[in-house]
């Protein structure tokens, strides 16, 4: 609280065009998460039934939506509804200030809706209570259904105000869905919303899937598949559910992501026992060699500036993590802490790479900065690997598994995510077990 | 002169129960050498007395003694079976990053069809696929387990 007030007056004093309004410091972790307050949106009195829909209660779920992506953000902490001291429509209209600063709010959410003639005609304001102003508002129409996505677009936008960075819950995530014994896993592609709703399977579980990954521009996805027994890399548009196998490769292909402009996919390809990095133009087809060595090559990763190329390979002996520009010269290991490294994932700010570091028997997720220099450990669990950022940077989800019994038991797959700043470690709800996460960019960019 | 006889011989008694105690351990795990199995769970047979699979140690794909007689004895099976072609799956225990798995599956299911090439077995006639820690043996997480798990396995395909 004391810092958040501190921020507010140093706001002040360097006057910018927002007032010195209130700011929520994501630097820091969540030491004092901001007391928010998310008043039910006014669902108008004039408003239509709307098949499948319970419209009069849309304005109270998509508060609960807005709250529990502020909760996860563990940057804020949405007031208990039943200490609220104004009527939706009331507040909405102009708050009373002082009444809300009673029950320790420092910024209130209000709203309104109508749906009318098919349409959800929506808009929010959002006030700071203790400048008592107006800090944001926007106004919006689309179809009824859409209403989780607006509550998404409308978290992301206070986010936005309060933090100064992009918000992240308009995002998807894709992952594998998995069940059944451990030695006998089903696995299917799956998506679903940020907040876990929406779960929907891409795949059947008839063959092995692994490693699906977004394209950082459209909703095209990446992902490796046993399909026919043949191990190989695979487009798939999740909006018409068209697959192609990617180049024409005598052997196992693995490991893809998609370059920064989405207009390449870089990936491993193994034959006679060595594995090397190679990218495939997806509109000429080209398929390039980027790395050539006896060792392992493979988790290649783009900078967001398309010049550099992360990857892990085991040249030195054992699992390291290298940096070499995007046409494979100037190798450089940039790894040398104890233990070793996989899976570097660079930041979509460009500052950073996440990956995994194996040291005694235990398994840490991690940042560093693009040199190797500045290694901050920000999990350590019995089993956990394969980053992945969120489009803003500022969290990274991966999955966790752990230890089995005799016949198997015990054995679970779950993704977590963690902030950078190593605060606010926690599970994400997922159907099923999963692994292999991949995260979105902003859909509505 | 006896003092010192006798230190010899304490030494020599410390000695002697630090090997045994050595050995014992070495038994209760058992079927572990270095970290490679080289015990009989597990394994299956493409015929009577030619064992189906060779095991190797953590992020290793190098074949050992064992592993290499497995082979031969694989190699000497096909030369008889002429017609006979055979998939080598390669696989990784499940404590490492699951790309890397997929190349060191890869890498070890080579090892292996190398060797049996080496033999005079044609390489068209072996295929590899690697699982890497996809489809464990042994589901349960321990030393052991892991070594049944890091594995490559002759199958035969027709």
């Amino acid at each position: 609280m004391k810092k958040i007030i501190f921020i507010f007056f140093i706001n002040i004093i360097f006057l910018n065009k927002s007032y010195g309004l209130i700011e929520v410091d994501i630097t820091r972790g969540n030491l004092d998460p901001l007391p928010i307050a998310v008043s039910p949106l006014h669902v108008d009195i004039k408003s239509d039934e709307y098949e499948g829909l319970k419209v009069r209660d849309l304005g109270h779920e998509i508060s609960k939506i807005i709250e529990s992506n502020f909760r996860n953000t563990g940057l804020f902490n949405p007031l208990k509804k039943e200490a609220f001291v104004q009527k939706p429509d009331i507040a909405h209209l102009k708050p009373r200030f002082e009444d809300w600063r009673l029950i320790k709010a420092q910024a209130l959410v209000t709203g309104k809706l109508l749906v009318k003639d098919n349409k959800l005609k929506i808009e929010f304001r959002l006030w700071d209570l203790t400048a008592a102003q107006e800090m944001t508002a926007l106004a919006f129409t689309t179809t009824p259904s859409n209403w989780r996505r607006v509550a998404h677009i409308i978290s992301d936008k206070i986010y936005e105000r309060l933090t100064g960075e992009e918000g992240y819950f308009d995002t998807r995530i894709i992952y594998v869905a998995e069940s059944g014994p451990k030695s006998q896993r089903v696995k299917k592609l799956a998506i679903m919303d940020q907040d876990g709703s929406n779960t929907k399977y891409l795949t059947l579980g008839n063959e092995l899937v692994l490693t699906p990954r977004f394209n950082p521009t459209n909703q095209m996805v990446t992902y490796m598949s046993y399909f026919r027994n043949m191990p190989r890399v695979y487009l798939l548009d999740i909006e018409t559910g068209t697959q192609e196998i990617v180049g024409n490769f005598p052997g196992m292909t693995f490991a893809p992501r998609f370059s920064p402009d989405g207009k390449k996919i870089i990936m491993s390809f193994a034959k006679d026992g060595n594995s090397d990095i190679y990218t495939m133009d997806l509109d000429s087809r080209v398929v390039e060699r980027i790395t050539e060595h006896s060792s392992i090559d493979t988790s290649p990763s783009f900078s967001p500036d398309g010049k550099f190329i992360a990857f892990n390979s085991d040249r030195s002996g054992l699992q390291q993590i290298y940096v070499m520009r995007s046409d494979g010269s100037n190798v450089k290991r940039i790894t040398f802490g104890k233990g070793i490294y996989g899976t570097p994932v660079w930041s979509p700010r460009g500052d950073l790479i996440a990956f995994t570091k194996m040291r005694k028997g235990r398994f840490y997720i991690g940042v560093m900065r693009t040199d190797g220099t500045g290694e901050r450990l920000l999990t350590e669990n019995y089993y956990q690997e394969a980053p992945s950022w969120s489009p803003n940077g500022r969290v990274l989800v991966f999955y966790r598994e752990t230890k089995a019994g005799e016949k198997g038991e015990g054995f679970s797959a779950k993704l977590w995510s963690i902030d950078i700043t190593g605060y606010n470690e926690r599970r994400l709800s997922t159907k099923t077990d999963a692994s292999d996460p991949s995260w979105s960019s902003l859909l509505s960019k | 002169m006896t003092l010192n006889k006798n230190l010899k011989n304490i030494f020599l008694v410390v000695f002697a129960t630090l090997i045994l105690s050595a050995c014992s351990t070495a038994k209760k795990s058992g079927v572990i050498d270095g970290d490679v199995y080289t015990g009989k769970e597990t394994v299956e047979y493409l015929a009577a007395g030619v064992p189906d699979r060779v095991f190797f140690a953590t992020n290793k794909s190098s074949l050992t003694t064992a592993s290499r007689a497995t082979l031969r004895k694989q190699a000497t099976f096909l030369r008889k079976n002429k017609n006979l072609n055979v998939t080598i799956e390669g696989h990784a225990d499940e404590r490492g990053t699951r790309e890397y798995n997929l190349a060191l599956g890869e890498r070890r299911a080579n090892a292996a069809r190398d060797y049996l090439m080496t033999y005079g077995i044609s390489g068209k006639r072996i295929s590899v696929i690697s699982y890497g820690k996809e489809k464990p043996v042994n589901p349960k997480s321990s030393p052991v387990a892991w070594s049944q798990n890091r594995r490559s396995v002759t199958v035969k395909v027709n």
